[in-house]
């Protein structure tokens, strides 16, 4: 293998993707838009939610239970309807995301020393939402009950103790529950999948196609000096795409950076490793731009979408699906990646991921080469 | 001119259907893609890893303690018996929630005075930790209203007949289970089209542009009109084949109701077609190579799926990034798929989005239509 050879192959590719107006938005600007689209789109942190109320009572105390949800920040009172028609129509029509129906006996159910029901009835279409809402809900309701019941008791001389229990939740690497802090860090996956693979076989594919990639074999190059000439200018433009992202991340959105900064330059290269010789890979094997980057996206984008535990928790998929996690690269990026920024997890508890990832990287530049090569012959 | 549209036509389908790779593209890769995101898709939590440390070895703490083992949210692993067990764990991610019960516990709750219990979330997924607080705080509140009940009690029995209290009746319409899944698949049909009609549509007239044929079409009578016509027809033929497709394995395989009509969602599914179909030729008529049709396609599919409320709520988003999602066509037809999914609503709701749809479908179109002929003069 000549250094000079490669770099000539390298410095051709170089050139071809700052000439191309497209590929170069692509490599500088979607990894930007990528981070921003997930940091500023994906907010699961639910507040101020629509709800719209029917208190068939309209007493003091239907007011207070009302006020309480009033004040919290989750609830938001839209609107008051006179009849349980509106309410439905509300949800129906996604309106109101809760309806609560305070019943015409509340007080007097109360006053009766009597157990009084509050209905809330949720639009759980979307499951997650309404799961939160009922939550806050609960609370609410809870601690109007409780108060009722103190002062009831006091009422009635006996000796009111305050709330037996309070959970005192701390909550670990991620303090503020803050949804940019969970999600932006994987992000840095989705980028390498769509600059290593998704760009790197369209653009390879197009060689095959137009039959470029035949005129450079036929020159004294080998396939080697080609395969690395080709790949070695998309590897560094990942590299600083990740650390561009990282920055962002940081700086932008205040996500921590707990881990060392080496960890994530060695996780990237590896992963980056990975991508690139899978977007080769397919390159060599469809020879058509809309195959090759069509099982790009599918063999890499959307494992790293979907599969990496990026969003999604991999715990809470059925058990097949777990497995086959496993043998996913992106799955140990995105928890190193995770690691790194929010953990702060020593060296020795990344070597659970870091070891797979640098297998796979390994495994996968051997299959590219490979196949390259076998393709030649 | 219908003879020369069903030249094109004929001459269009040929040309899809021939490419092997094609079918498998337009028929095999949504059902993959469906059945992947149906199973991994999910923001549900059941069995969190949970560890318990009991410092308090009290009747009480092995009540709060027994009331996490027999609830299906949490999988209580482990009984420590030291702090330091904590850290370790939740570091290592092999739990993900602590209970930590202090000595004095019951001592506490005896006197009437408020008992703390210590928890600790790994917050890393944001949302998993807010949720799983959720049902934390929801067993504290149910066991503090049974102590409270028990205290009553002993105090003196009559008491407890005459207590009021208010209770929370939930009721979470539509997907009563609060299943993720119910809420996703719906919104993966419109999804999966979108990306499948947009990228094809985009790739088909570039394609002919690429390789020079568009010169060879435009020398034959052909107007220019019937040439889109011919070109998106077929597009729109499979896109409706495939929407069908999707929605029928979803539907089956998922087992997710179906409450409303057939006739809506196609209404509606007709109308976002079209609006797809827009912004594929848009897409074409600013594309020179497939590459760049493939790569600016991307640049559309990412923020059209990531803000339209499919994963995430729209209303948590930032107000100016709420206001640009009324542009987004697939916002509107998720109303409608899990209006006629889940809601079982039909026209009198969905009119508004129905309506939308075909603005921006109308509005696209003609852009497209226009710039397409110029871009042929």
């Amino acid at each position: 293998m000549s250094f000079t050879r490669f770099l000539a192959v390298a410095k051709k590719e170089m050139v071809q993707v700052l000439r191309d107006s497209r590929s170069l938005i692509i490599v500088i600007i979607m990894p930007v838009i990528l981070v921003l689209l997930f940091g500023y789109g994906v907010n699961l942190d639910l507040k101020h939610l629509p709800i719209y109320v029917y208190d068939r009572d309209g007493s003091q105390q239907s007011q207070d239970l009302l006020k309480r949800f009033q004040a919290s920040d989750y609830f938001e009172i839209v609107r008051v309807v006179n009849s349980y028609r509106d309410l439905t129509r509300a949800i129906d029509d996604g309106h109101a995301k809760m309806g609560i129906v305070i019943p015409w006996d509340f007080s007097q159910r109360l006053r009766d020393g009597r157990p009084a029901q509050v209905q809330a009835l949720v639009d759980a279409t979307d499951d997650n939402t309404a799961n939160v809402l009922i939550g806050y809900a609960q609370a609410v309701v809870q601690g109007y009950s409780s108060d009722v019941q103190i002062d009831w008791l006091r009422d009635h001389g006996q000796v009111a103790h305050p709330a037996p229990v309070i959970v005192e939740t701390r909550t670990w690497y991620n303090e503020d529950l803050d949804s940019s802090a969970f999600i932006v860090p994987g992000v840095l996956a989705l980028v390498m999948s769509v600059i290593g693979a998704f760009l790197t076989s369209l653009t390879i594919a197009r060689e095959w196609e137009r039959g470029t990639m035949e005129q450079l074999i036929s020159t004294p190059v080998s396939p080697l000096e080609i395969m690395f000439g080709k790949l070695v200018p998309y590897f560094v433009i990942g590299m600083i795409d990740v650390i561009v992202c990282a920055l962002i991340a940081l700086s932008w959105f205040h996500v921590p950076f707990r881990g060392s900064f080496l960890t994530l330059l060695f996780s990237s290269a590896m992963f980056m490793i990975v991508v690139l010789s899978m977007g080769f890979f397919l390159s060599v094997i469809a020879k058509n731009q809309l195959a090759a980057s069509q099982l790009a996206l599918l063999t890499t984008f959307l494992p790293a979408f979907l599969l990496s535990g990026f969003l999604y928790e991999i715990e809470q998929m059925p058990v097949v699906l777990q497995w086959i996690t496993g043998i996913l690269p992106a799955r140990y990026y995105v928890s190193v990646l995770k690691k790194i920024f929010l953990k702060g997890s020593p060296a020795t508890l990344l070597y659970a991921d870091l070891v797979p990832l640098a297998i796979f990287a390994f495994v996968l530049a051997l299959l590219a080469t490979h196949s390259f090569q076998k393709k030649l012959t | 001119m219908l003879t020369r549209l069903k030249q094109m036509l004929i001459k269009e389908f040929i040309q899809v259907f021939r490419d092997k790779r094609a079918r498998f593209l337009l028929f095999v890769t949504p059902i993959i893609q469906m059945l992947i995101f149906g199973y991994a898709a999910t923001f549900e939590v059941h069995n969190v890893a949970t560890v318990v440390l009991d410092l308090d070895h009290s009747q009480e703490s092995r009540d709060v303690i027994s009331r996490f083992t027999s609830s299906p949210y949490f999988d209580v692993q482990h009984q420590l018996t030291d702090s330091r067990q904590i850290e370790d764990l939740i570091d290592r991610g092999k739990a993900t929630v602590a209970l930590q019960i202090n000595p004095g516990f019951a001592e506490n709750l005896r006197k009437g005075q408020t008992a703390p219990l210590q928890v600790i979330v790994d917050a890393t997924n944001s949302n998993t930790a807010l949720i799983a607080s959720g049902y934390i705080n929801q067993i504290a509140i149910g066991f503090a209203k049974d102590y409270q009940q028990d205290r009553i009690n002993r105090i003196s029995p009559q008491l407890t007949e005459r207590i009021p209290s208010v209770e929370l009746e939930q009721r979470p319409w539509y997907n009563p289970d609060l299943r993720s899944r119910w809420f996703f698949v719906p919104g993966i049909v419109g999804t999966l089209t979108l990306v499948l009609v947009v990228q094809l549509t985009a790739f088909a007239v570039v394609r002919e542009r690429e390789i020079g044929t568009l010169e060879q079409i435009m020398v034959t009578p052909i107007r220019s009109g019937e040439f889109i016509l011919g070109k998106t027809l077929p597009f729109f033929l499979i896109g409706l084949f495939d929407v069908s497709l999707i929605a029928v394995v979803g539907t089956l395989w998922f087992q997710v109701p179906f409450r409303g009509q057939v006739s809506v969602l196609f209404t509606g599914a007709i109308l976002f077609l079209l609006c797809m179909l827009g912004v594929g030729l848009l897409i074409s008529t600013v594309s020179a190579t497939q590459q760049q049709a493939m790569v600016t396609a991307f640049f559309f599919l990412m923020p059209a799926v990531t803000f339209s409320g499919f994963a995430f709520p729209i209303s948590t988003m930032p107000q100016w990034l709420q206001d640009l999602t009324y542009a987004n066509p697939l916002r509107y037809f998720l109303v409608v798929l899990r209006g006629s999914y889940l809601k079982g609503v039909g026209m009198d709701i969905l009119w508004p989005q129905m309506l939308a749809m075909a603005g921006l479908g109308a509005a696209l179109l003609v852009t497209a239509v226009l710039r397409f002929r110029k871009a042929i003069d």
